[in-house]
């Protein structure tokens, strides 16, 4: 029986050279001019503490700089219209869709993706309580679900009130009906909602 | 998406001569709803001005003691006012009610207002829509229409003005100030912002090239009950069938009525007359003229019930 010696991979490996060899060959395409004739311009972001500047096609989304460009491939593409919430991350402290909004829009902001949530090790909080609640299946929701609801409780505590805060003049309170109503930006259609909200509630201190 | 040029505006004045001289050029502030259709080149600038560093951002009290609202101020913000929330909850409870969380933590002011009015066969690019391609038809009529207008309607278009926030501004008699290139401005009643679609359903508002939002004026707060109530296919983050936004004091009502129209839909006219008539009345005032289709009917029996539910529990 023959063995093949295989070098070391993982699935982080493998995507990152993908998304290079992406990268290597939509710049090739447009330094020949074939892809649109589209004008490059020059952005800096602080991702998760990093800064980049990049030269990027104009018409470049937040969402496709992070992965195809910097390489953060943690932050997915789902709809690439603002339904699914996959794409959300963090940027000057709010929750957006990434795939919205151009990353010439965001000259100079701090953004946080999954992969800046937690320091260098280990893992924040909301990750940890995902994983014991097993708050997903397929896990492609997954990324945005977080950054999504690490966002959304900072939302609660700054007093910023949801279609169901009862009282508009009052403290919004960490409930779990809160919870479901400011997570409905974020789909998973695997259905693991009620883990989700296992998990976010465990975080939150529910009451 | 199209290809376009990208650039920042320096000030309003630079924002509004760029527009006025770019050809098929676009401000971008929010971007959530222009972005999503560019990706489907529904949209199709060639360049897009970007106005987010504009100092339009704030919101301040008004000599007439109501509230200056600056076209960039993010909905996020505005809902949670302590003002807003205080003085005027109707636009509060209407912003809340729409779009999530990450989309109203970008989305602004004026932005919301610019939405386009959709439906549909807008979105499909292999259907014939007028508003989309003038003169090529519309799918609409005689086809799906659960969701679109029993009201102000055309035979060239049914589109529903899909926002919430808008109804809100409708029942407080919210104006629009509008600058444009020369640094002339106007004031424009909230009322007369939209338009209805007649024979140019892709002419949505009253702007004219070159002009821009830069607030939206809130009068004086009269004592009253404010309640917006939206009914929909789900709980969460779906446009509203029928949405009722109401400010209900002690010898007034005024009601404005979201997703049965291409605007948001009220009269005053049938307002005055409502202590008197009853709500029945009032509902059939309102939806007089409305050509609604088999499939649409439904919303003027729920706006009719909607009514009658939020004045009977909130009459003086």
């Amino acid at each position: 029986m023959t063995s093949f010696p295989l070098p070391p991979v993982d699935r982080r490996t493998v995507l990152a050279g993908a998304t290079a060899a992406a990268t290597a060959y939509s710049t090739g395409l447009s330094a020949a001019g074939l892809a649109s004739g589209a004008d490059e311009q020059t952005v800096t972001l602080r991702v998760n503490g990093q800064t980049h500047a990049l030269k990027l096609e104009e018409r470049t989304t937040l969402l496709d700089a992070l992965r195809e460009h910097i390489g953060l491939t943690g932050t997915k593409k789902g709809c690439d219209h603002g339904q699914c919430g996959a794409c959300t991350v963090i940027v000057n402290g709010r929750r957006i869709n990434s795939c919205l909004t151009l990353a010439l829009m965001h000259e100079g902001d701090a953004v946080t993706t999954i992969e800046g949530l937690a320091g260098r090790d280990g893992q924040h909080p909301m990750q940890a309580a995902f994983v014991k609640h097993d708050a997903f299946q397929c896990g492609y929701c997954t990324s945005g679900q977080i950054c999504s609801s690490v966002a959304m409780l900072d939302e609660i505590k700054a007093g910023i009130p949801s279609h169901v805060t009862e009282d508009l003049n009052a403290e919004p309170k960490r409930t779990p009906e809160e919870v479901r109503e400011r997570m409905s930006g974020n789909i998973c259609r695997c259905g693991a909602y009620s883990n989700i909200l296992d998990a976010i509630n465990e975080v939150s201190g529910a009451v | 998406m199209r290809a376009f040029k990208y650039s920042r505006a320096a000030s309003l004045k630079d924002a509004a001569a760029r527009l006025a001289e770019t050809p098929n050029a676009k401000l971008i502030a929010g971007g959530t709803n222009l972005l999503d259709l560019m990706k489907l080149q529904i949209e199709t600038p060639e360049a897009l001005i970007d106005v987010n560093g504009l100092p339009l951002d704030q919101i301040e009290v008004t000599q007439e003691g109501g509230l200056r609202v600056g076209a960039l101020v993010r909905n996020t913000d505005l809902a949670a006012d302590v003002r807003v929330r205080r003085d005027y909850p109707v636009l509060s409870r209407a912003i809340l009610a729409g779009a999530s969380q990450q989309l109203r933590n970008r989305a602004t002011t004026a932005g919301n207002l610019l939405q386009r009015t959709r439906c549909p066969y807008f979105y499909d690019t292999d259907q014939p829509c007028n508003k989309r391609k003038p003169g090529s038809g519309c799918s609409a009529i005689g086809g799906y229409s659960r969701g679109l207008a029993v009201i102000g309607a055309s035979e060239s278009c049914i589109a529903t003005y899909p926002g919430d926030m808008a109804v809100a501004l409708r029942v407080l008699d919210a104006t629009v100030q509008i600058s444009d290139a020369d640094g002339e401005t106007r004031d424009l009643a909230l009322a007369d912002f939209h338009r209805l679609p007649g024979d140019a359903p892709q002419v949505e508002n009253d702007l004219e090239k070159g002009e821009i939002i830069t607030s939206v004026t809130l009068p004086k707060p009269v004592a009253s009950r404010q309640i917006y109530r939206k009914i929909r296919d789900r709980a969460s983050y779906a446009f509203a069938l029928v949405s009722v936004a109401a400010v209900i004091g002690k010898d007034f009502a005024r009601f404005a009525i979201g997703g049965v129209a291409p605007k948001p839909w009220r009269s005053e006219t049938a307002e005055r007359e409502l202590p008197q008539q009853g709500v029945a009345r009032f509902s059939q005032a309102l939806f007089a003229d409305a050509t609604p289709t088999r499939e649409n009917r439904f919303k003027i029996v729920l706006a009719e019930r909607v009514l009658q539910s939020t004045w009977t529990e909130n009459r003086g």
